[in-house]
């Protein structure tokens, strides 16, 4: 139990023993929470792409487009735009070797967060996401970097096992051992993009995880979703504003 | 000369908590007729009489609460703050406002966490 949920359990035993001698009137209220960005000026969201690395089982950069879509379009009163996701790593390997005086080096696999460091650029290309937007009538562009990586680690745990002693009569050993587990990590940075500027907006980062027991099999791509379903509510309440059902105790 | 000044301090003094009684009186009305008109969903019409009880009796920490209650089904998080600490101020033994403020500021905090990770 959370101490934040403890409190409140707390603080319900106390209303509940002192209700009989207060007039209270219990009502349900909805909060409504602002989104962070004024998307007033945007009638269209294009999700660009990303530039992703880690695991190679999962397509971070189709899978996050594909899944922050859906939820613009279902969510949000945004326009989403379809369009193919923007060949981003491909935009970097063209600067760099317009920079090299025309001579093409290969990119760099993306295995770590700090591979992801040299990509900043892109996103703080203002021409090049100025015209993107001109090409997509301004729309606010939503783009960044997600990176998704797996570790097997193992732990210590105490563990309780039952014996004889020499008389015959039960008795529980505790023991210490390690256990094997997998660890699935997503970190994503979401960019805003003003479409009609090419300027940043607003940026935000992430870092869930999850482990599992190497019996269990997961699939990268389903601890991808589990992980992703944590951190969609927040990126949505950055472009609309939700409501927080409760209720509270109004007095006379 | 001292009979007369005895007497208007003993008028006063009988005066004074007769008034803090109405005003009382007549900021419970305005409660009242506030969560009447919160429970039909008439959030504005009760910010307008929560504050109203406030303005005749500002030590009625019920008229605070609602307030608090209704400026944070508004969306106003930051005037809902005020009115919360306001009430507790004046009634801070007050179980049920304590535990519409700590519901309050999960909320709260929430709404101020986002986007910061």
């Amino acid at each position: 139990m959370t101490a934040p949920t403890a409190k409140v359990l707390v603080s319900i035993t106390a209303v509940a023993l002192t209700a009989a001698c207060a007039h209270y009137y219990e009502i349900p209220i909805e909060t409504p929470i602002k989104p962070k960005l004024d998307v007033s000026a945007f009638q269209r969201v294009l999700v660009a792409g990303f530039i992703a690395g880690g695991i190679e089982d999962v397509d971070a950069n189709v899978e996050t487009t594909r899944l922050l879509r859906s939820q613009l379009r279902t969510k949000s009163e945004l326009r989403v735009i379809d369009a193919d996701t923007l060949p981003l790593l491909e935009v970097v390997a063209s600067d760099r070797a317009k920079a090299n005086g025309g001579a093409s080096t290969p990119l760099p696999p993306i295995k770590e967060e700090k591979d992801l460091e040299q990509y900043e650029t892109l996103f703080a290309n203002v021409g090049y996401w100025k015209q993107i937007g001109e090409e997509y009538q301004q729309p606010l562009i939503v783009t960044g970097t997600v990176m998704f990586t797996t570790a097997e680690s193992s732990r210590s745990v105490l563990r309780t096992q039952e014996t004889r002693d020499e008389f015959g009569q039960r008795q529980n050993d505790v023991q210490r051992v390690m256990v094997e587990r997998r660890e699935f990590v997503l970190k994503p940075k979401f960019i805003f993009i003003d479409g009609r500027t090419g300027e940043q907006i607003y940026r935000q980062a992430y870092v869930e995880n999850q482990f599992y027991s190497p019996n269990q099999q997961t699939p990268a791509l389903s601890s991808y979703f589990e992980l992703m379903d944590r951190v969609i509510p927040s990126f949505m309440s950055t472009l609309s504003s939700q409501k927080v059902k409760g209720t509270r105790f109004l007095l006379q | 000369m001292r009979a007369a000044l005895l007497l208007s301090v003993l008028l006063l003094s009988s005066a004074v908590p007769a008034l803090a009684q109405k005003s009382r009186s007549e900021a419970e009305k305005q409660v009242k007729f506030g969560i009447n008109v919160a429970q039909y969903n008439l959030w504005r019409e009760a910010i307008t009489r929560f504050e109203r009880a406030a303005d005749i009796d500002p030590t009625y920490a019920a008229a605070y609460n609602n307030l608090a209650i209704a400026y944070e089904h508004q969306g106003d998080l930051p005037n809902a703050r005020k009115a919360y600490e306001k009430a507790l101020k004046l009634d801070p033994d007050n179980q049920y406002i304590k535990q519409n403020y700590e519901l309050f500021r999960e909320i709260n905090d929430r709404a101020n966490r986002q986007g910061s990770r």
